[in-house]
């Protein structure tokens, strides 16, 4: 008998985004409240996570198609990219810079490269528990 | 560098040659190429004697380690003239002896005379060098090279294991030299052989002293093969003939002889080095000449006769340092052992390099060395014969030959032992010249049935492999040069003694000759109807007596057990030494995990325990505590629940989500001491955890899953727990020991401030110490492409199909 799993996929449709945002916010609030790269990737992980049990391996492929393990190279090099970066204005290795800038949609905007090295952590946790996952789920 | 220095090392030089001659000259015999080398280097240092005759000594240097006090310093002095003569001398007659006994087909030329020009270098080198480091580098070259010429023939078994027993024990004695040079280092501050001996009173009291003798003698002992470590010298026969004549009589087996005499200027005064050189020397003597006799082989006979004469050139050594104490009588009545000893050198390296030479002739053309075998060899072989006779002859210490004088010599030292009032000798001192004289008769009777079972008696063609005949001119020249040698120094023994003799003796005892004095040493061929002559007749009548009826008490070395020999003891000791080691390691390194982290705790609890209250380090004070709330206490009893609970639990199932509840609690202390992210994290971290045992537990294999509580074990349980209390002391009294204010004040004024954020923790981890995260991602992203790793790259599987 084939199961229909059609209440998990609806609520999972809902969720999903519920969760990604919350997953964002919690990235985006890292440097003032708690959250950060860490957990942020592991919240959006999770997202993906509830898609692979409402549906099935080769659909989230399709929906999501991205190689892991390219993310988690990407994400190295945003880490060491932002500190090498910091080389290029003669300051010491992983020096982080910040400024308030006047963006046209924004208004005033904090920036800061912390943000940019948080990325490449936010990165690499997803790439590696999506790569975990993945893998073990694949296995036979 | 000097032209002593390229003396030394021409050997080796020529080593690296070799092997083109060898390919490039096919029809040559290699040992042509080799040959002029020690004829040139002979020449070379007769050249010094004028020199040394009149006491000046030639010292070249080059630095090599400055920094470290080791420079490469080459000196010229009687004893290391002497030595550095038989060295080139004998190594020349070598050399052409071995042309003639290797043929070029059968025998890989190339390796053996790049080992014995290794050798060769390597000897020069121990003879002439003045520093102590140098000296022990070329030491060890002579070990080496002279365990690849024992294995030369290493198809055979016997010659590998002759070869690893030399160098196990050549070796042992060899570090523990260096362990006595550095000692006398320590005390001196200096690797010079001859600002060490300046020093020589100043350490005589030191309690270094006595271990430097101790170790500088052990290495000594265990080269020129001194009883108990003279089992190798035996096993060494199975290298080829003209090594053992050059390397195991003549000159590498004397390094030890020689070290002695160079460090008895250090060490002599003391009486320690005269008991233990003269006695270990006399016993060597007895043992080796009383072992001889019952030998079949003929190298085994000689083999053992090395034994006991350089046990006698030992003993006599020892005896010599007694003469330091005498400075006030007449000194050459003292002085006359240490002259036997050198003359006896001399004389030794003579007889045994050409008994050695003639052995290998009676192998070559016969084809067997057993005595049994051999007989009636004389009227086939008369050159032969007559070398053997001369060299026989002489050993036995029979007139007119030089072993005769320096026998008499020996009688002489050993007699006056008994004039001797110090260090216990008028006690003891009787024992020398007892032993002294048996070891004479076994050395008499030995000799006597080396050269008459072999050429007189029945000739046995059938046992024979060959039909003996005489051998080539080039083969005997050696051994005709030695034999005449040992005529001329039996009869005109003064034309050695003061170009040579006496600069070796001022070398050895050098205190004596104070205001320019020189050593006198006149060796007199009739000194008058004395004792020792009585002792020499008494040797000659007794020995013949003893070797007519040698069948009758033949038996008497059945009674010393096989089991009980040396040889025994060695190879027992080689056994239980390897299987010992390995019962142990297998004991210890059983291979299971669960005993290996028995032992790991097990050190923990002691290592830490015990420096926890040998230091006294255990404190506990109260004044900085928290209050403690109920909250906490309620958690901490959940935790304590859960955590026990898991200990007794049944199913792993139960396990798991326990160790999920364990999980969540902790995170809920760290809501409950305000740490958000770190609660965050150990959530989502723990969920993904406790999935990833669940699904390890799914794939449990069906056969063994049997449902069953942790079995109970004493020892497991003492473990955790004393982990548990160590740990726990260890957390109290670091808390209450704290040295510094905490630096968190910093991050509390400087996060806004310095690096625009809010959130502390996020701060320090991309900021502050972003360094640190960079590298857990890195340990993330290597896990993750381990597990894929693993799983993908199944390559066995992927065999298997």
């Amino acid at each position: 008998m084939k199961t229909n799993d059609v209440i998990l996929q609806t609520v999972t449709k809902i969720t999903l985004f519920i969760i990604i945002l919350f997953s964002i916010h919690l990235f985006f609030a890292g440097h003032y409240y708690p959250g950060g790269g860490f957990i942020g990737g592991l919240m959006t992980s999770g997202a993906i996570v509830l898609l692979l049990l409402a549906y099935d391996m080769k659909t989230v492929a399709n929906i999501l198609p991205i190689d892991y393990k390219y993310m988690i190279g990407v994400g190295l090099l945003f880490s060491v990219g932002t500190g090498a970066g910091a080389l290029l204005f003669d300051a010491p290795f992983l020096t982080h810079a910040h400024s308030h800038v006047l963006l046209p949609l924004l208004g005033d905007t904090a920036l800061h490269t912390a943000v940019l090295f948080d990325t490449g952590v936010y990165l690499v946790v997803i790439g590696v528990t999506m790569t975990i996952i993945q893998t073990i789920g694949e296995d036979e | 560098m000097s032209l002593l220095h390229i003396a030394i090392i021409s050997p080796f030089l020529l080593a690296i040659l070799v092997p083109i001659f060898y390919k490039l000259f096919k029809q040559v015999h290699t040992g042509w190429f080799v040959l002029p080398l020690p004829i040139l280097l002979f020449s070379y240092f007769i050249s010094y004697i004028s020199n040394v005759s009149h006491n000046r000594i030639t010292t070249e240097s080059i630095s090599w380690i400055p920094s470290l006090g080791v420079d490469f310093i080459a000196k010229v002095d009687g004893l290391g003239l002497l030595f550095a003569l038989l060295i080139t001398g004998i190594g020349s007659l070598v050399v052409l002896y071995s042309i003639y006994y290797l043929g070029k087909d059968k025998e890989q030329l190339n390796t053996f005379y790049v080992y014995l020009l290794l050798f060769m270098g390597a000897m020069l080198g121990v003879v002439l060098s003045e520093n102590l480091i140098v000296l022990y580098m070329f030491w060890e070259f002579t070990s080496f090279s002279s365990f690849l010429l024992i294995g030369y023939w290493y198809h055979r078994e016997k010659s590998r294991y002759g070869a690893q027993k030399s160098m196990i024990i050549t070796v042992f004695g060899g570090l523990s030299m260096l362990g006595g040079i550095i000692l006398l280092y320590l005390m001196t501050g200096t690797f010079n052989i001859s600002e060490i001996a300046a020093q020589s009173s100043e350490i005589l009291n030191h309690s270094l002293f006595i271990p430097a003798l101790l170790c500088i003698l052990l290495g000594a002992f265990t080269k020129s093969a001194q009883f108990p470590f003279h089992i190798w010298l035996p096993d060494a026969m199975e290298a080829p003939t003209p090594v053992s004549a050059y390397l195991h009589s003549a000159t590498m087996v004397k390094a030890g002889i020689y070290l002695v005499a160079r460090l008895s200027p250090v060490f002599a005064e003391s009486g320690v080095w005269l008991w233990l050189v003269a006695g270990f020397g006399i016993i060597t003597l007895f043992w080796g000449s009383f072992s001889a006799v019952k030998q079949t082989d003929l190298k085994g006979i000689l083999a053992f006769s090395t034994v006991s004469q350089l046990g006698m050139i030992m003993s006599l050594l020892g005896i010599g340092a007694a003469a330091l104490h005498y400075p006030s009588i007449d000194d050459s009545f003292y002085t006359v052992a240490t002259t036997a000893a050198v003359f006896h050198l001399i004389n030794h390296a003579t007889f045994k390099g050409s008994l050695f030479m003639v052995v290998g002739i009676v192998d070559h053309e016969t084809g067997t060395r057993d005595i049994r075998r051999l007989g009636g060899l004389m009227s086939f072989m008369p050159i032969t014969f007559t070398l053997a006779l001369i060299g026989t002859f002489s050993m036995a210490g029979l007139p007119p030959f030089n072993g005769f004088l320096s026998k008499e010599m020996f009688f002489t030292g050993m007699v006056r032992v008994l004039e001797m009032d110090i260090f216990n000798l008028e006690t003891w001192g009787l024992l020398f010249p007892i032993l002294a004289w048996v070891a004479s008769v076994f050395t008499f009777i030995y000799s006597m049935r080396l050269v008459f079972k072999t050429f007189t008696g029945k000739y046995q063609p059938e046992q024979m492999k060959k039909k003996p005949h005489e051998a080539p001119l080039g083969m005997l020249i050696p051994p005709i040069i030695l034999a005449s040698l040992v005529i001329i120094f039996g009869l005109f023994p003064n034309i050695l003694s003061h170009h040579l003799i006496a600069p070796v003796m001022a070398s050895i005892l050098p205190s004596l000759l104070n205001d320019s004095k020189e050593f006198v040493v006149h060796i007199s061929f009739w000194h008058g109807p004395t004792i020792e002559l009585f002792m020499t007749l008494g040797v000659i009548a007794i020995g013949v007596v003893l070797y007519t009826t040698f069948p009758k008490w033949k038996s008497m070395y059945d009674l010393h057990p096989e089991k009980l020999t040396l040889n025994r003891f060695y190879d027992r000791g080689l056994d239980l030494v390897q299987n010992g080691s390995f019962k142990l390691t297998k004991t210890y390194m059983n291979g299971f995990i669960r005993t290996y982290l028995v032992y790991i705790f097990t050190f923990f609890i002691l290592i830490i325990g015990a420096s926890l209250f040998m230091k006294d380090a255990f404190v506990v004070k109260t004044n900085n505590l928290a209050p403690i709330g109920l909250y906490e206490v309620v958690l901490a009893l959940l935790i304590v629940v859960a955590s026990i609970t898991i200990l007794f639990a049944k199913s792993r199932l139960t396990s798991i989500i326990l160790l999920g509840a364990v999980g969540y609690i902790v995170a809920l202390f760290f809501v409950l001491f305000r740490a958000p992210d770190l609660a965050l994290t150990q959530l989502v971290i723990e969920s993904v955890s406790v999935s990833l045992f669940l699904l390890c537990f799914y794939h449990l294999p069906k056969l063994k899953r049997e449902e069953s509580r942790i079995g109970f074990k004493l020892t497991n349980a003492l473990i955790s727990v004393g982990v548990g209390v160590v740990v726990t002391l260890v957390a109290l009294s670091s808390h209450s020991n704290k040295l510094f204010e905490s630096i968190s004040q910093y991050y509390i004024e400087n996060t806004y401030e310095k690096a625009a954020g809010k959130n502390m923790v996020n701060v320090i981890l991309v900021d502050f110490r972003g360094f640190d995260t960079m590298f857990e991602i890195c340990v993330l992203a290597i896990a993750a492409l381990g597990i894929f790793a693993m799983i993908k790259l199944r390559l066995t599987r992927r065999k298997e199909g």
